[in-house]
């Protein structure tokens, strides 16, 4: 009997909700390191009961947890990140120069091949591997250093690496992205980087299509189809069919393009899924209407799906590593909210139902689907 | 014997409850505290000092005998009531946030 597990990462600790695969009944365990906050937990594709959890707080700092049997206990591993070299400066919010200073790890991301090897997207922005199980941790420095990092700027929310994508048809190639600065490949497992950002057009900055600079939020892909991503903007909703190279706006119907999450279904990979929220100045969904929006042709054509959901009076916002999906026949689909709801859809979005209504503001959700 | 008080989020990380007792030799400064507080927990360490710089993390104080001693030398003797034990080193976070 499969059965899922949603990890769940809120400001006051993190949350794990297991079903079976009927996805009806849960139950919910937790809070596990109660008081700090879990920017983001993430299980092993190789050995899921091998997770990782990044754990910090503004008075003790970053640790990283990890445990070996799904979530049961947790030892604190390797908490030492350092930039390789002389970290060098990137754009403050005023556009003067400003010290990389480490600050947190928003997302971890485990290997496809390796339960000891783990990836950490961190603020200041710059990207770590460790390949011992979390141990210690090392920069893959070509990113930070192939030589638009003093041009990068932080957005609102810091400047921070959010997004790993591994590509599971080529070990070498990665996909990441940082807010302000935009996405960003490598093909030789982290050696050198290029931006991957033609296409994009930001008003924010003084070159709306600059090589660097984009605030991306979310990118996404279909492990079937690692060539095309689809990513979410600060404004629109594009998509990439080259791996990058250049993007296109899907943002078609939606009633607005502005957002964080963005995830494409399991088994359909042209079945994607937005949420809108209203703008960058009201970051809640418009007319108080919480409304996940599928589109299933790859973009441009959405309909909103709204069965189960709040359509008056709601003002929450899904931030950017809050939507998951597992893998089950039924493709389930699972996003957080600032007001402390995880929603659960198990027919693939065309209806919800809340697994918790009132956990701490949820910052990230991630699903294993387990047999 | 020193005796350390900690905040309680250390204390869960550290799996300690009440006090920690250690034994310092030498010269017990805040480093000399700090270090073998770190030898004997070693999942602390970046968690009331910076890792590379050494320096305490900004939200965090140190008060020893009604003395808040946060911007002391780290290499400063503390006061020889905590020296000897009969008072605590108290590492506690500053008041801030929710």
């Amino acid at each position: 009997m499969s059965k899922v597990r949603v990890l769940v990462g809120t400001r006051k600790g993190a949350f794990i909700l297991t079903a079976d695969g009927k996805r009806k009944r849960w139950k919910v365990d937790g809070p596990h390191f109660g008081g700090w906050e879990i920017y983001h937990l993430k299980g092993s594709p190789v050995d899921p009961n091998r997770l990782y959890a990044s754990q910090s707080s503004g008075w003790f700092g970053q640790m990283i947890q990890r445990s070996q049997d799904g979530g049961k206990t947790w030892e604190p591993v390797g908490n030492k990140f350092v930039y390789d070299g002389v970290p060098g400066t990137h754009q403050w919010y005023d556009g003067t120069p400003h010290p990389w200073e480490f600050k947190r790890v928003w997302h971890l991301e485990p290997s496809l091949a390796d339960p000891e090897t783990v990836y950490a997207g961190v603020e200041d922005a710059a990207l770590f591997r460790s390949t011992d199980g979390g141990q210690s941790w090392q920069e893959l420095s070509g990113l930070r250093g192939h030589g638009s990092g003093p041009r990068w700027q932080p957005g609102a929310g810091g400047m921070c690496l959010h997004t790993i994508l591994l590509d599971p048809s080529e070990p070498g190639r990665i996909f990441i992205a940082i807010s302000a600065a935009g996405a960003f490949r490598t093909n030789d497992a982290g050696q050198t980087w290029q931006p991957i950002n033609r296409g994009l057009r930001s008003e924010h900055i003084p070159d709306p299509t600059a090589e660097v600079g984009h605030c991306v939020h979310r990118i996404a892909m279909h492990r079937s189809r690692p060539g095309v991503l689809f990513m979410q903007k600060h404004w629109d909703v594009m998509r990439s069919d080259d791996a990058g190279e250049s993007w296109q706006e899907v943002s078609g119907n939606l009633p607005t393009d502005f957002g964080f999450v963005i995830d494409v279904h399991a088994h359909e990979p042209d079945t994607v899924y937005v949420i809108p929220i209203k703008s960058d100045s009201e970051h809640f969904p418009p007319e108080g209407k919480l409304r996940v929006y599928r589109s299933r042709t790859g973009g441009n054509e959405w309909e909103p799906l709204t069965k189960g959901l709040p359509q008056a009076d709601c003002y929450v916002n899904v931030l950017r590593d809050a939507m998951a999906v597992d893998a089950l026949d039924s493709c389930g689909v699972y996003f957080g909210t600032t007001g402390g709801q995880v929603y659960a859809s198990a027919d693939a979005g065309d209806s919800w139902a809340p697994i918790v209504r009132d956990l701490p503001a949820v910052l990230s959700v991630e699903v294993q689907t387990l047999s | 014997m020193i005796r350390i008080i900690l905040p309680p989020h250390l204390r869960t990380l550290a799996r300690v409850s009440g006090d920690v007792e250690l034994e310092i030799e030498g010269r017990v400064t805040q480093r000399s505290v700090l270090d073998a507080l770190e030898a004997r927990y070693p999942m602390l360490r970046g968690a009331v000092r910076d890792h590379v710089t050494q320096q305490r993390r900004p939200f965090m104080r140190f008060f020893a005998c009604e003395q808040d001693l946060s911007h002391e030398s780290p290499d400063a003797p503390l006061p020889a009531a905590v020296a000897s034990g009969t008072e605590p080193f108290i590492i506690l976070g500053a008041i801030a946030g929710g």
